[in-house]
């Protein structure tokens, strides 16, 4: 749980320098949730306890061009091309940015 | 920290449990004894203890108390697995200690007996009653009695269910290791909808890869009364591969439909009582409805479920209650542990967007569901969902099946994906 404890005290620190009187709003972001979807295969925060891989802390670029490679079929994949086809690339960039403050 | 405690919440707290209890409302111990809740959720499956952990992770200021009866969740998902062999009952156990220790989730060891929706409180079967602002009813499914003439609760420890994890589950594993080789197993598969579309089928397939080795002169009869099902063809064709004729599916056009059984003597009858059929274990998988307090609350419409607000699953009936998972009725989703853990986030953002005074997000969730046809062999489904003209729709051009013509590893990586999932799914729910 010192993870979490590290990513609260960031989105602290970033609400106290944004001047917003709470951390909720920076949390539920619209990329926030879409990315809490993936944590079901990948693990919370993106950390796999088991044989999923890691999706957390890649540089958003990466994960971008990953998710696009899936979307269109260039990067072989067992689901997540199934997946990736039901987001836009305005989507995935959210997603991507999230998943790489993590 | 703003406890956004009100005058009728203080005195609510000092009434039900005194003023020292009240003031550990102010406190920042997470177990404090009858603090104030914001949030109460009823349910500790894949819906209800992600609802409750993501509360906590999207607003850790939010007081919020999740109500179970047991201990020890057993997962519906998996368990499948323990009937094949592959597993113990321990790996499909879940417990709460990691919500509570790590999340600050305050959790009740009781059985809730009424929502008093106009109080906005839960009554509780010890007698204590919890006050919310915002209520999550998780309870899963419970079963109508009314297709399968002769099964009841009645018989459950002779015939199995075993859709709902646990003691059942054993019960029927016992039952299979004892069969005797050129046994029958028949399973009557419920109506839609019902929790997990492939279960029947994944069972099915793993009972036959413990048949194949240790009974392979045993069969496995499906008696439907559907006429296709989950991943049919999949399935059909890993069967041929694994099983070759042990597992036989009979749809209701083909006489599958089951008119009544005979408990004592495990005969099943299809087709208006004129087809016998005589299992050695019989698995009746009886239809659902939404769970028993849902339906006592009057959350649910004339099919059986609950009818919700399909953005942020408020429910349609009271608006300080959000139903997800299993009672749900939630447009293009399955009823799925995959598809209870993204509402509970899902309804988990609504709340907090709701408590501080924002619109809801647009909704973004999903589902994978892995099925394995034998150990090595995986299969899978998978869309990615959106909210649209008022329901929850699939994304047009995504998802969809495993491909028909994988080559073996695909399905071997599928297999070890599932276990991944499993691993995955756990930890994101009650780790």
């Amino acid at each position: 749980m010192k993870r979490m404890h590290l990513f609260a005290a960031t989105i602290t620190l970033a609400a106290a320098t944004l001047g917003m009187t709470t951390a909720v709003q920076a949390q539920v972001s619209r990329g926030a949730l879409m990315a809490t979807t993936c944590f079901a295969c990948h693990g919370t925060d993106g950390r796999s306890p088991g044989t999923m891989p890691s999706i957390y802390g890649y540089p958003p670029e990466i994960m971008m061009h990953q998710l696009k490679a899936f979307r269109d079929g260039t990067r072989p994949a067992t689901v997540m091309d199934r997946h990736a086809t039901g987001y836009t690339d305005e989507e995935i960039r959210l997603m991507a940015e999230y998943l790489s403050t993590l | 920290m703003d406890f956004k405690m009100n005058r009728r919440d203080f005195i609510r707290a000092v009434g039900a449990g005194g003023a020292a209890a009240a003031l550990s409302a102010c406190g920042t111990a997470p177990q404090g004894p009858r603090r104030r809740t914001d949030v109460v959720v009823i349910g500790g499956g894949p819906g209800g203890a992600t609802a409750a952990k993501y509360l906590r992770r999207f607003d850790p200021g939010l007081q919020v108390t999740l109500v179970e009866p047991a201990a020890t969740y057993y997962t519906c998902f998996a368990s499948n697995w323990v009937l094949g062999g592959m597993i113990g009952m321990d790996d499909i156990a879940q417990t709460y200690g990691a919500l509570q220790d790590q999340h600050g989730v305050r959790v009740v060891q009781e059985r809730v007996v009424a929502i008093e929706a106009d109080a906005r409180r839960v009554r509780l079967a010890g007698g204590e009653s919890l006050p919310y602002t915002k209520l999550v009813v998780a309870p899963g499914m419970e079963f109508r009695y009314d297709t399968v003439e002769g099964y009841g609760p009645g018989v459950e420890g002779d015939i199995p269910h075993a859709w709902k994890a646990g003691e059942q589950t054993r019960i029927l594993r016992d039952q299979l290791r004892a069969m005797e080789d050129g046994g029958v197993f028949v399973i009557v598969p419920p109506g839609n909808p019902y929790r997990c579309p492939p279960g029947p089928y994944e069972r099915a397939s793993l009972v036959a890869h413990y048949f194949k080795a240790e009974k392979p002169r045993s069969k496995v009869l499906i008696l439907d009364r559907k006429e296709g099902f989950s991943k049919q063809g999949l399935f059909m064709d890993g069967w041929r591969k694994y099983y070759g004729d042990m597992i036989e599916w009979v749809p209701a056009s083909g006489g599958g439909l089951v008119d009544h059984i005979d408990a004592r003597t495990r005969e099943v009858f299809t087709e208006s009582g004129f087809t016998r059929h005589r299992a050695d274990v019989l698995n009746v998988i009886p239809s659902q409805k939404a769970g028993r307090i849902a339906q006592e609350a009057g959350l649910t419409d004339d099919s059986g479920w609950c009818p919700v607000d399909q953005l942020t699953f408020r429910s349609r009936v009271d608006g300080d209650i959000y139903v997800i998972g299993d009672s749900s009725i939630a447009g293009a989703m399955p009823k799925s542990g995959h598809s209870a853990n993204t509402q509970g986030k899902t309804a988990a953002a609504a709340i907090v967007r709701e408590m501080s005074g924002e619109d809801m997000l647009a909704l973004s969730t999903v589902n994978t569901c892995y099925s394995l046809v034998a150990p090595d062999y995986g299969i899978s489904v998978a869309a990615v969902y959106r909210y649209q003209d008022g329901e929850i729709a699939k994304v047009p051009g995504s998802g969809g099946l495993s491909a028909a013509d994988a080559p073996d590893y695909v399905r071997r990586l599928e297999a070890r994906y599932a276990q991944g999932w499993y691993d995955s799914i756990t930890d994101d729910s009650w780790g």
